[in-house]
């Protein structure tokens, strides 16, 4: 895992070092003297080698100093708080919207397969999968907001008052969670149909338990094994419609920070959120592996 | 009257009849043996006695158990007899047994179910079960996963869940076909003597007709989702009617060692099994059969002549009296 974060390090750096557009001249603007830029390029320590300036910031990462930003001078691990704090509810929201719609859609749609319904439930989730979460988010924008007044459409009034920033996260939350949701509704309908067939269950029937009591005993377990993996990849591509989606509602998180300092060129930032989103990718993947080992006794002692 | 009366039994799938007019009974405590190739509609029978059959696959007719219909009888009523008075042994232990759930909670899960166990209880009884099917460690097995036993001790659990509630009839689906040929002796051994000792009835669905003879009293054989013949043990043996019961015969005792040493070819039967719905009209097995007559396109009727039952226009026996037993 070290091991790929070290790459992500090195991919991410290499690429935006290969970009062209200087950090100095934007900061500095078209108006400034070659000289102007070149003394804010040596105070930005960026005439230094590549790998000294790789070096320096890796090694800053290291000991917890993300840096300070080019542009605002401000200490980027601090901003990346403040944008955490948005990005982290919102992702988590969404999360239990999308557990919330793909569960029990995926459950009837298990149950009632083969009739109108359960084919209802089929055409929904497809539909679901096929709009993205920015359609999602303008269409909810569109109804709930310009039209019925239920929600303010964009912006972050901050978690002093927690309600009222719940309540400015409930739409995007909802437009990504809609989207996870209808995947994951389709994950957990193969998932159960799959227990349903299984010999085990039709020999905890045969012991006398019903369709419904067998699934709680016998299926629930075995069908979480392959939805863990699904769930670990729905929250990495959570954290990348975040930052999409948080441009459309204009909040003040992760993408948005991002998005800002990819436009300013302060490298630095970028790279940083970036790192914390591979970071946070790979973490996840970790806790995948782990909780198999938790869900399948046939992986214990294995390595 | 019989404890399990399986009366004008149809199984289908849509509109393709899988298992057609299948009728027998099973006395209490009597073995009796359903033979026939893979395809022939013996699990599928099995299935709908228990009410388990898949997806798709609806039966008819009756199957009375102690006078009542079960096909007529309500969900819940079926789980109320499914495990504490008709119990199942499934062909392949491997995934019949849950792979996340420790072997004492799976064998002492009917106890639970049915007689309101503890959990506790029911671990202390599965071991006890454990022992009877001849683990040598119990309590060590009993904390086991399936995938750290061998074929034959999935096997041997899964019989000690099927007896726990002393059934009154226990249906084994080819219960040591997925085993080594060294095991199946013990499992075979294991399950006649707790038959034995429990007085309990038995359905064992076999396609070797060596293992039924030595288990069962009587013989079902069916073939094309049909029963073509049946009767006892010794009469089916010493001299089956039906010309498919005669070649299984033929297949099942070549395999001895004595009679494959003589260095003759295997006897086989000509041709296979065809899918559900290929088969020919009238006698299903009227294309593999060297005896088939005109009569042949049209279905036998099922004949009871004392404790046996066929369905053949041309038995074997009757024919070779006439033409001197050239065969």
């Amino acid at each position: 895992m070290l091991v790929a974060l070290w790459g992500a390090s090195l991919l991410v750096f290499v690429v935006l070092n290969v970009l062209p557009g200087s950090p100095a001249q934007v900061i500095l603007g078209t108006q400034a003297t070659p000289q102007s830029v070149r003394q804010l390029t040596i105070q930005l320590g960026l005439n230094k080698s590549l790998v000294r300036q790789y070096l320096d910031w890796i090694g800053g990462l290291v000991h917890g100093d993300l840096g300070v930003s080019y542009i605002s001078h401000l200490s980027i691990g601090s901003q990346i708080a403040q944008a955490l704090s948005v990005t982290g509810p919102l992702v988590l929201f969404a999360l239990v919207i999308g557990l919330a719609i793909g569960l029990p859609l995926g459950f009837a749609g298990a149950l009632r397969n083969g009739r109108f319904s359960g084919s209802l439930i089929g055409g929904l989730s497809q539909i679901g999968m096929a709009v993205p979460s920015v359609v999602a988010g303008l269409i909810l924008i569109i109804v709930l907001t310009v039209k019925l007044h239920v929600f303010p459409t964009s912006g972050f009034p901050g978690w002093s008052d927690p309600l009222q920033a719940l309540r400015a996260l409930v739409l995007p939350a909802f437009s990504l969670g809609l989207v996870e949701g209808a995947i994951l509704s389709r994950y957990v309908r193969a998932s159960i149909l799959e227990q349903l067939r299984s010999d085990y269950l039709r020999t905890a029937r045969s012991k006398g338990l019903r369709v419904g009591q067998a699934l709680r005993r016998h299926g629930f377990r075995n069908a979480a094994i392959p939805l863990v993996t699904v769930l670990g990849l729905e929250l990495a591509s959570l954290v990348v419609g975040a930052i999409v989606v948080e441009n459309v509602f204009a909040l003040p998180g992760l993408g948005l920070l991002l998005l800002d300092s990819v436009n300013n060129r302060d490298l630095i930032t970028v790279q940083d959120t970036a790192m914390l989103v591979a970071g946070t990718v790979l973490v996840l993947n970790l806790l995948v592996d782990l909780s198999y080992r938790l869900l399948d006794p046939r992986l214990k002692g294995s390595s | 009257m019989s404890l399990l009366e399986v009366r004008n039994l149809n199984v289908s799938s849509g509109a393709l009849s899988l298992v057609g007019d299948v009728n027998f009974e099973v006395d209490a405590g009597e073995r009796v043996g359903l033979i026939g190739e893979s395809g022939s509609g013996k699990s599928l029978t099995a299935l709908a006695i228990m009410g388990l059959l898949g997806e798709g696959l609806s039966a008819s007719g009756e199957v009375r158990f102690d006078n009542e219909d079960l096909l007529a009888a309500s969900e819940r009523r079926r789980c109320e007899l499914r495990g504490s008075r008709i119990a199942m042994i499934f062909q392949e232990p491997m995934s019949a047994l849950n792979p996340t759930r420790r072997i004492g909670d799976q064998v002492g899960e009917t106890l639970r179910i049915h007689q309101n166990f503890s959990r506790r209880a029911s671990e202390k009884a599965a071991i006890e079960l454990l022992a009877r099917v001849e683990f040598a460690e119990p309590e060590r097995y009993a904390r086991m996963y399936p995938h750290e036993l061998s074929g034959g001790q999935r096997q041997r659990a899964m019989i000690a869940s099927a007896i726990s509630c002393d059934p009154e009839v226990i249906l084994a689906d080819e219960p040591t076909t997925a085993l080594d040929v060294t095991v199946q002796r013990r499992v075979l051994d294991l399950l006649d003597r707790l038959v034995d000792e429990e007085g309990c009835a038995l359905l064992l669905i076999a396609h070797d007709l060596a293992v039924v003879s030595e288990v069962c009293d009587r013989v079902v054989t069916m073939y094309g989702g049909h029963v073509v013949e049946s009767g006892s043990v010794a009469q089916i043996i010493d001299e089956p009617h039906h010309p498919y019961t005669k070649a299984l015969l033929a297949t099942s005792r070549a395999l001895s060692v004595t009679e494959s040493a003589s260095g003759a070819d295997l006897p086989s039967i000509p041709g296979t099994v065809p899918s559900a719905g290929q088969f020919p009209r009238g006698c299903p097995f009227r294309d593999r059969c060297d005896r088939s007559v005109e009569a042949c396109v049209e279905m036998p009727p099922t004949l009871t002549e004392d404790t046996r039952t066929l369905a053949c226009w041309n038995p074997v026996e009757r024919v070779e009296r006439v033409s001197d037993g050239a065969r």
